[in-house]
């Protein structure tokens, strides 16, 4: 079957996609997109998170067919250029990345959290976390990124709003 | 393999007669563990999640019309109001991704003894709406469960939706299981009480082949409430009272031993389940009658 979707704001098309496939070995095998990671391929894990129709799900759970059509944002697609997001920044900078491989998991769905609720608190982010397991930092350096990212986020909303030195940003 | 995308429910139904053996998906999260691990290889999927019918909730004469394909992140932000012991249970289902995708609708299509929107389902008496090109039937949720992961759905039938009486009075939910997140319940119980018809309703969930009422708990209970003029002096039931209530519920139970816990860890925390959260719903209903008063 043919298979397309748009992925980080470009339609992407799949040729010989089985029906019964993951969108996330849709994304990784065929469009070449390995950033989203297939660890358990059975919901536990959250390291293939991605947004899906502006909602963080399990790629691993999503059958290719189910997103014909739909919006797909990987981690791939929230750094703008090389420009990295603030809550990719705010991993690096807390040494929130060990191994890495539970990261742009951790990161889609951070990112998706920020967005609702910019300025959460540790109840909220542990919540919001729950379903995304890292097996090397002990989590308290991704909770340090988390708060550092808000930091961050808020600080850029304010130069935003404020207008003038907002060199980078895009309309 | 192929992948049926119908847009209405008729469509969905046609294609569901005219191929019984369709497997239908919703949001994926019991199906696509199935598939990804080979443990199940069906000739075809049904993919439910473009039918909008099923995506809706409304609410008619005090009865919210819940469409199979709600999930438990919409049943959460919506519905906490009106149904707030099947909202307390969704906040228990695994993880935001999993509520972001997981259904009410495919938790009865599973029909697993875990499932976690059972047992408030049975404590508010909701009905089940299935469908087929035949027509359609309700079907009293305590019945809709006939077996482990069985059902009363016959192959050409689809769920369309489930029909939940609006809260009269405080619901409540408990979850045993060993962290806050992503867990199976090793067992769970879901309480409601109805102040205007003086009624009790119960849900055991994890600790018989199926979800069930614990029918002799709920009697007694209303019963005892009414003897004492507990439903109009609001006064806390007797400790007595409270333990039996606790003992019937773990005896309507009929556990096994398995990973997840022991046979008599389930009935023992299902005593105190049933203590606990009849408490917390007397709380509640002294709470709510100051807040009127006041
Ligand atoms: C990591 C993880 C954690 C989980 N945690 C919990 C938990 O805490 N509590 C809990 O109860 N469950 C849990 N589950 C199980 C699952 O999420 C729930 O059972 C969920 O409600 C299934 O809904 P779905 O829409 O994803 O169903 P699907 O997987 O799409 O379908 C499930 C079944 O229902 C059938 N079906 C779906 N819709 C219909 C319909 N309209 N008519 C007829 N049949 C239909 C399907 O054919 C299939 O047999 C978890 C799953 C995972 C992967
Ligand atoms: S790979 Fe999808 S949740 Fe683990
Ligand atoms: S950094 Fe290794 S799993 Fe999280």
């Amino acid at each position: 079957m043919r298979m397309s979707c748009r992925v980080n704001g470009e339609t992407r098309t799949a040729d010989d996609v089985w029906p019964g496939e993951s969108l996330l070995y849709v994304l990784r095998e065929r469009l070449g997109l390995p950033g989203a990671k297939n660890a358990c391929e059975q919901g536990e894990c959250g390291s293939c998170t991605v947004y899906l129709d502006g909602v963080p799900v399990c790629s691993c759970l999503v059958a290719a067919g189910q997103a014909e059509g739909r919006e797909v944002v990987t981690v791939e697609g929230l750094a703008e250029g090389e420009r990295l997001d603030p809550v990719q920044e705010a991993f690096v900078t807390a040494g929130a990345v060990q191994c890495g491989f539970c990261t742009p998991g951790l990161v889609v769905a951070a990112h998706d959290l920020l967005q609702r609720d910019p300025d959460p608190t540790d109840a909220d982010i542990r919540e919001a976390l729950a379903g995304n397991l890292c097996r090397c930092t002990g989590y308290e350096k991704i909770l340090d990124a988390v708060r550092l990212a808000a930091d961050l986020s808020g600080r850029a909303t304010a130069r935003a709003d404020t207008g003038p030195d907002n060199s980078t940003g895009s309309a | 393999m192929e992948m049926v995308q119908p847009t209405t429910w008729a469509d969905a139904l046609a294609a569901k007669a005219a191929d019984p053996e369709l497997l239908p998906i919703a949001g994926g999260t019991d199906v696509m563990v199935e598939m990804n691990f080979d443990r199940r290889r069906p000739t075809g999927l049904l993919d439910l999640t473009r039918v909008d019918e099923l995506r809706i909730w409304s609410v008619d004469s005090g009865t919210v019309a819940l469409g199979a394909g709600v999930t438990y992140a919409e049943v959460i932000a919506d519905l906490g109001q009106l149904l707030p012991g099947l909202a307390m249970a969704s906040r228990t289902v695994g993880s935001p991704q999993i509520r972001n995708r997981g259904t009410v609708g495919g938790n009865l299509g599973s029909a697993s003894p875990a499932g976690d929107a059972h047992p408030p389902l049975l404590a508010s008496r909701a009905v089940v709406e299935v469908a087929s090109v035949r027509g359609s039937r309700r079907i009293p949720v305590h019945e809709f469960f006939t077996g482990v992961k069985r059902s009363a759905l016959e192959p050409d039938e689809l769920i369309r939706a489930v029909h939940v009486p609006a809260a009269t009075g405080p619901e409540q939910f408990s979850k045993i299981g060993t962290r806050n997140a992503m867990v199976i319940a090793v067992t769970s119980f879901a309480l409601a009480l109805d102040p205007s018809e003086r009624r009790v309703g119960t849900g055991v969930g994890s600790a018989a082949p199926t979800p069930r009422r614990a029918l002799e708990a709920e009697e007694y209970l209303a019963d005892a409430l009414e003897t004492a003029g507990c439903w109009e002096s609001r006064e806390h039931p007797a400790t007595s009272v409270v333990r039996r209530f606790g003992e019937l519920v773990a005896e309507a139970a009929s556990p096994i031993d398995d990973v997840r816990g022991t046979a008599d860890y389930r009935r023992h925390a299902l005593a105190v389940m049933a203590r606990r959260t009849l408490t917390w719903a007397w709380d509640e209903l002294r709470d709510d009658d100051q807040e009127v008063a006041g």
